[in-house]
C-alpha cells in the first residue's frame, strides 16, 4: 500500500530551481552538516547504522558496516559512485541534476564520520548537465564555508572534487572506479581483499558509496536513525527512489517506503505508475536492472523489500522496474539485454568475454528466424559455463558480477517463455514483430 | 611542441593539481582536449602523457577503453540514439533506422559535411523520457521520427547552439581555482608552498600495507 512516508531524498524537487544554493538553504540545507559537526564521528556513524541504511547502489550492503571496515591508517578516502549505468536505473542521474548539494552535503558529513582526507564524486560522463551542476555547487559550497578548510567554524576540514567518468558500464563497480579515477582503464580489480576500505584509491583504505547514499545523510543526522529505521520493514528501512519505465502509463520516479509498497503499487497505483499501457495484460517485469532475474504477474503483490524479492529469486539491485506487456518479444527483450553485457564485460575473464559474445550470438539467431531447437539448451549449457549450477544469487567465475549477470534474463525468459522460443524457430521468424509492439 | 592552447594548458595544470597523483587527471584532461579540438589528436595525447607522467601509449590505452573518448575525428554534433531495453520497448530500433535514413550514413559514421556523427548508445539513464537520444551528451527525449527529424533541423540550422555545444565540450562550469581554503588537509599535507587555492594533499606511497582481515563477501 502507498504510505505517507516523508520524501527524504526528492523533497526538494517540486521546485523548478531545486539545484541552487539559494533554494537548498532555504529548505534546511546544510543543517544537517552543521548539526553533524557539533557531534562527534563516532556519533555520526552511529546514527547511520541505527538507521540501518542500505547502500543504494545495488548490492545493497549496509553504509554503516562498509565505514566499520576501513582499514587504520594516516590518509582515507571517500569516493561517491555517481556512475549511474545499470540499464533503466535513472535515479542518479535525476538527484544529480536536480539536487547537487544533497549529495555534496552528505558527502562532506560521511567524509568527517570517517575522517576522509579527501573526496571524490565519480559522476557519469554521459552526465553533462549533471557534471555542470555538481562543479558548480561544490563551487558555492566552498563559498559557502561547507568545504575547504575549517568547515563552518569547526576543526574539520575537506576538499571535494568532482571526476568526469568517460563512458564504461564497468566503472560502477566499485573497484573498477577506482582503476579509472587513477587514470586507467576500468578493469576491476582480483578479490580478495573483497572491500576498498582493505585497498582502495592509491592503496590507501577507501570508502565507494553511492550518490542516493549519500542523499540520506542529511535527513538521518537531522531526524535521527531512529527515525529513519521507523520507516520500511526488517533490513529495509527508509525510503528507496524508485525508477519505473517500459510499458506504463506513467513512467517516471518515485519515492516509496520499502516493504510496505508492492511491486502492484508501484505499476498500477492511479498516483504511480497508472498500470500498463493501454490496459494490456503484464508479461514480465524486472524487479531491479537488467542484471535481475524477471519476475511475472504472481509477484505483483510482494513489497519492494531487499530480502523478500533476494528470497525469491532475483534482487530489488538499482530499484529500476521494467514493466513488459503481451506484446512483448520475450525473446527480443533477452538479446537485447544480453548484447548489453556482451558489449560492456572489460574483456579480463573469458567466461564473461566469450561467454557474452556466444550467448549473444545464439539468441539473436534465434530471433532472426535461424535458430535451431537444440539452441534453447546450447544457451542454457553457455549460461552455466559463466555462472554455474544457474542458481541465484549467482556463482561467480569471473572477477567481477557482470560476467554471472548475463545468464540472468536469458535464464529467465527461456524457462518461462520456452515456447514462445520454439515458436521463433519453427515459424522461421518473430512471431511478434515490432511494429506491431509499438503501435499495436 | 605543446599542442594544447596556453589558457587550456593552464587550466590541466589545475586539474592535475587536485588530484593526489597526476595520473588521477588523465581522463578529465582527455575531456579538455577534445573539448578543444572535438576529439583527441596524437599530440594532445602527448601532452597530456607529459602532465600526467605517464607514456602516450598509457594515455591511448586508457582512451580507446572508454567509448566517450575519440582517438579519429568525428562530426561537430555525436547523435547517440539508445537501444536499450527501456527505450527498445518504446520503439528505439525504428527511431535509429530513420535516424540512419534521415542522415544517410550507418552507425558509426559521419556525415561528408562534417556536421552529424550516429552512435548506437547504450542506456542513457533518461528510461522515463523513451527514446532518449543524445547530442554532444545533451538529452532530448522523448521523441518519435517526427521529433527526431525536428531535432536534426534544428541543429543543422544553429537553433541550438546554446544548449548544445559543439563535440567535445562536456562541463561548461570548472572548478573555481584560487578558492579561500580549498587546500584539502590530509595527515600527509606537506608544508611546501603551493599553487593557490588547489595544493594536492602531497605524494602518497602506493604500495598497500597488507590488507587487513578481508571484508566479509561482496555485494550481499
Amino acid at each position: 500500500m502507498l504510505t505517507d512516508a516523508p520524501r527524504i531524498v526528492t523533497a526538494r524537487l517540486e521546485h523548478p530551481d531545486s539545484h541552487t544554493l539559494e533554494r537548498y538553504l532555504a529548505t534546511g540545507g546544510y543543517e544537517g552538516l552543521r548539526k553533524a559537526l557539533t557531534m562527534t564521528p563516532e556519533a555520526v556513524h552511529e546514527e547511520v547504522n541505527a538507521a540501518s541504511l542500505l547502500g543504494r547502489g545495488g548490492a545493497g550492503f549496509p553504509a554503516g558496516r562498509k565505514w566499520s571496515m576501513l582499514r587504520e591508517a594516516p590518509t582515507t578516502y571517500l569516493v561517491v559512485n555517481g556512475d549511474e549505468s545499470e540499464p533503466a536505473t535513472f535515479k542518479d542521474h535525476l538527484l544529480i541534476e536536480r539536487d547537487p548539494h544533497q549529495i555534496v552535503e552528505g558527502t562532506i558529513i560521511a567524509a568527517y564520520a570517517i575522517g576522509a582526507a579527501q573526496a571524490f564524486i565519480f559522476c557519469r560522463g554521459e552526465f553533462a548537465l549533471g557534471l555542470e551542476r555538481l562543479t558548480q555547487a561544490v563551487n558555492e559550497a566552498y563559498e559557502h564555508g561547507a568545504l575547504g578548510r575549517s568547515i563552518f567554524g569547526s576543526e574539520f576540514s575537506l576538499d571535494l572534487v568532482v571526476h568526469p567518468g568517460a563512458g564504461a558500464y564497468i566503472c560502477g563497480e566499485e573497484t573498477a572506479l577506482l582503476e579509472s579515477l587513477e587514470g586507467k582503464r576500468g578493469f576491476p580489480r582480483i578479490k580478495p581483499p573483497y572491500f576498498p576500505a582493505a585497498i582502495g584509491l592509491y592503496g590507501e583504505p577507501t570508502v565507494v558509496n553511492n550518490v542516493e547514499t549519500m542523499s540520506n545523510l542529511p535527513w538521518i543526522i537531522l531526524h535521527g536513525g531512529a527515525a529513519f529505521a521507523a520507516l520500511g520493514q526488517g533490513s529495509s528501512t527508509g525510503t528507496r527512489l524508485f525508477a519505473l519505465s517500459g510499458h506504463v502509463e506513467r513512467p517516471g520516479w518515485y519515492e516509496l517506503e520499502m516493504s510496505t509498497t508492492t511491486f502492484r503499487d508501484l505499476i498500477y497505483d492511479e498516483r504511480l505508475g497508472g498500470g500498463v499501457r493501454l490496459g494490456r495484460e503484464l508479461k514480465a517485469f524486472i524487479p531491479g536492472g537488467v542484471s535481475a532475474p524477471w519476475f511475472f504477474p504472481e509477484h505483483l503483490d510482494m513489497g519492494l523489500d531487499q530480502d523478500a524479492v533476494g528470497k525469491a529469486g532475483s534482487m530489488l539491485g538499482s530499484g529500476s522496474v521494467v514493466v513488459m506487456d503481451e506484446t512483448t518479444c520475450a525473446v527480443r527483450a533477452a538479446w537485447r539485454i544480453t548484447r548489453f553485457f556482451h558489449r560492456e564485460s572489460c574483456g579480463q575473464c573469458t567466461p564473461c568475454r566469450e561467454g557474452a559474445g556466444w550467448v549473444d550470438k545464439v539468441i539473436r539467431r534465434i530471433e532472426d528466424g535461424l535458430g535451431r531447437e537444440e539452441d534453447l539448451d546450447l544457451l542454457l549449457d553457455a549460461c552455466d559455463n559463466i555462472a554455474p549450477g544457474l542458481t541465484w544469487p549467482p556463482k561467480q567465475t569471473t572477477i567481477c558480477v557482470l560476467g554471472p549477470s548475463i545468464p540472468s534474463s536469458i535464464v529467465s525468459s527461456i524457462h518461462r517463455f520456452r515456447d514462445e522460443f520454439l515458436l521463433h524457430v519453427k515459424e522461421g521468424g518473430c512471431p511478434m514483430p515490432p511494429d506491431e509492439v509499438r503501435h499495436g | 611542441m605543446a599542442h594544447l592552447s596556453a589558457e587550456n594548458r593552464q587550466k590541466a595544470e589545475a586539474v592535475v593539481a587536485v588530484y593526489p597523483q597526476p595520473r588521477s587527471a588523465l581522463i578529465p584532461l582527455c575531456h579538455l582536449a577534445q573539448a578543444q579540438d572535438g576529439y583527441l589528436t596524437e599530440e594532445a595525447m602527448e601532452d597530456i602523457a607529459r602532465l600526467c607522467d605517464v607514456s602516450p601509449a598509457e594515455v591511448r590505452g586508457t582512451a580507446s577503453f572508454y567509448d566517450m573518448l575519440h582517438t579519429e575525428p568525428v562530426g561537430r554534433y555525436v547523435v547517440a540514439v539508445c537501444t536499450n531495453i527501456a527505450c527498445m520497448l518504446a520503439g528505439a530500433y525504428e527511431v535509429l533506422g530513420h535516424a540512419k535514413q534521415r542522415l544517410g550514413i550507418h552507425v558509426g559514421q559521419t556525415t561528408p559535411d562534417g556536421l552529424f556523427t550516429l552512435e548506437e548508445a547504450e542506456c542513457l539513464a533518461g528510461c522515463d523520457q523513451a527514446v532518449c537520444v543524445q547530442v554532444n551528451h545533451r538529452f532530448f527525449g522523448p521523441l518519435d521520427e517526427e521529433a527526431f527529424d525536428r531535432l536534426v533541423d534544428d541543429l543543422a540550422a544553429g537553433r541550438l547552439e546554446d544548449t548544445v555545444p559543439r563535440h567535445g565540450v562536456l562541463s561548461r562550469v570548472s572548478r573555481a581555482v584560487g578558492l579561500p581554503a580549498a587546500t584539502p588537509v590530509a595527515a600527509t599535507i606537506s608544508n611546501e608552498p603551493q599553487a593557490a587555492g588547489t595544493p594536492p594533499p602531497g605524494e602518497k606511497e602506493v604500495a598497500p600495507e597488507p590488507p587487513a582481515a578481508a571484508g566479509a563477501g561482496e555485494g550481499e
